[in-house]
């Protein structure tokens, strides 16, 4: 890649402003680092991974409003994770996450669970506990 | 402490070189990739994220601090710690006594990471140069300038859990030796890096892996657009995305070899620099038929075309590599 072929696509760029370091090479073909403030085509695929999360996010949240899933997968979506991930975060089987997935299951969960997933989305236990009660109508 | 912050295109490379810098043994970044033969391909089918396959064009996390260290004869001291309290304080002593700290921590949890870019990868690399009111002063290699920190935050990034969790992994360099034979270095890492990339008996691993994936790409069911889409773009996530330098490692890698034919004042070392800039040029366009593809703008041409500009590309680095591992078994 040549110095002047380093993209700048800073309008669609995904590093808020921020650039990251590519290495290139000048015209007498010798190599330095130079700063890209984005590239549209690696933009384009982060916003794939993006977006098919907000998807299931979405698709989570209606599933708890219409009383048939729990908060859980839909936080879990939001906080980037899937259950593979959330599994391994949280030290459960992916067997019990699924049930935990359920909303009566998961009015049941004590609170060590739920400590669990409080420190996996980095949320104050009594948020998850206060759901729990169906005190909230916010998720 | 006086220290200077060096931007790096990788977080791993970029901690090593500045780490080995601060201690009076001037390396740059490119150089730690190269020395510590860091260049690889992977398919790992079973190994999932988000669903899809870890597709690596490096070697695994660690790999790099722990191979350089080896080569350079540098007593590298490493803690992880079960308590989350212990860790926080080894830093802070270290900190105390004037240390370049290396940490592994997450990026999910570092809050001066754009929010676009925060995925739960566990293997990130940061320096650490001191304290001021509560907050961390760090170098974060993928920035351009360095960066504060609040104690719970950082203290969540190193003890995050999950896959390659960190376990408040903290690191730094005691005795680095200044005096190196950079041509057996060189010769070293190189052949090494050709065996990883050419001699393994492995299908997924190295240019075998490459070709892998082109037969991969090739087999993709053209009525499952969704899925075909998000397959493609997490190749180019992994190729580009992930600090890299550009084409997986490519030009990092290539810059190396010019660096070292400058060094030895070996021209068929900077040949092959060129060589190498020239494949990773391709991989940037493989990324561009992968997006466009994703798209539906190549859409009637199938995937055939972008399998094989990928078989193109292994061909060109089985030859290339065949050439540096006869160099480095043949030079005196």
């Amino acid at each position: 890649m040549k110095l002047d072929d380093v993209p700048q696509d800073a309008e669609t760029s995904s590093y808020a402003g921020h650039s990251k370091l590519l290495y290139a090479v000048d015209q007498q073909g010798r190599y330095q680092g130079a700063q890209s403030a984005g590239w549209d085509a690696e933009n384009y695929a982060t916003q794939q991974a993006l977006a098919e999360l907000e998807l299931l996010e979405q698709e989570a949240w209606h599933g708890w409003r219409s009383g048939q899933l729990s908060p859980l997968p839909c936080l879990m979506y939001r906080y980037r994770m899937d259950e593979l991930a959330l599994a391994q975060v949280t030290g459960l089987w992916r067997w019990r996450l699924r049930r935990h997935f359920k909303p009566q299951v998961f009015a049941r969960l004590s609170r060590v669970v739920l400590a669990r997933y409080a420190d996996a989305f980095g949320l104050p236990l009594e948020q998850l506990l206060a759901h729990q009660q169906g005190t909230v109508h916010e998720l | 402490m006086s220290f200077n912050h060096q931007q790096s295109a990788h977080c791993e490379s970029g901690v090593m070189s500045s780490l080995l810098t601060h201690a009076g043994l001037p390396i740059s970044e490119p150089m730690a990739f190269g020395l510590s033969s860091a260049l690889a391909f992977a398919y790992l089918p079973l190994v999932k994220l988000s669903g899809m396959p870890l597709i690596a064009y490096r070697m695994p996390p660690k790999h790099i601090i722990k191979t350089l260290s080896k080569r350079l004869g540098v007593r590298l001291h490493t803690a992880t710690f079960s308590q989350p309290k212990k860790g926080q304080e080894a830093l802070d002593r270290a900190l105390d006594q004037g240390r370049l700290v290396g940490l592994q921590s997450s990026v999910f949890w570092l809050p001066y990471f754009p929010a676009e870019m925060r995925f739960h990868f566990n293997a990130h690399n940061l320096l650490a140069y001191g304290r001021d009111e509560g907050e961390y002063l760090l170098s974060d290699p993928v920035f351009e300038e360095p960066v504060r920190c609040s104690a719970e935050a950082l203290h969540k990034a190193r003890f995050a859990k999950g896959a390659l969790a960190a376990k408040g992994l903290l690191y730094w360099l005691d005795d680095v030796p200044l005096e190196h034979d950079w041509l057996a270095l060189i010769r070293k890492s190189i052949l090494s890096t050709a065996r990883i990339l050419d001699g393994m008996p492995l299908p997924w691993i190295g240019i075998r892996g490459i070709d892998h994936l082109a037969n991969k790409i090739n087999g993709l069911d053209l009525n499952a657009k969704k899925y075909n889409r998000l397959y493609l773009t997490h190749i180019v996530r992994m190729q580009e995305e992930i600090g890299t330098g550009g084409a997986g490692f490519r030009f990092m890698y290539a810059s190396f070899l010019q660096e070292a034919g400058v060094l030895l004042a070996d021209e068929q070392l900077q040949t092959a620099a060129k060589e190498l800039t020239q494949i990773g040029d391709q991989w940037r366009q493989f990324a561009l038929l992968c997006v466009k593809q994703s798209r539906g703008k190549d859409a009637g041409l199938g995937m055939q075309p972008i399998a094989q500009a990928l078989h193109a590309i292994a061909q060109q680095e089985r030859a290339l590599f065949k050439g540096l591992a006869l160099w480095a078994k043949q030079r005196q």
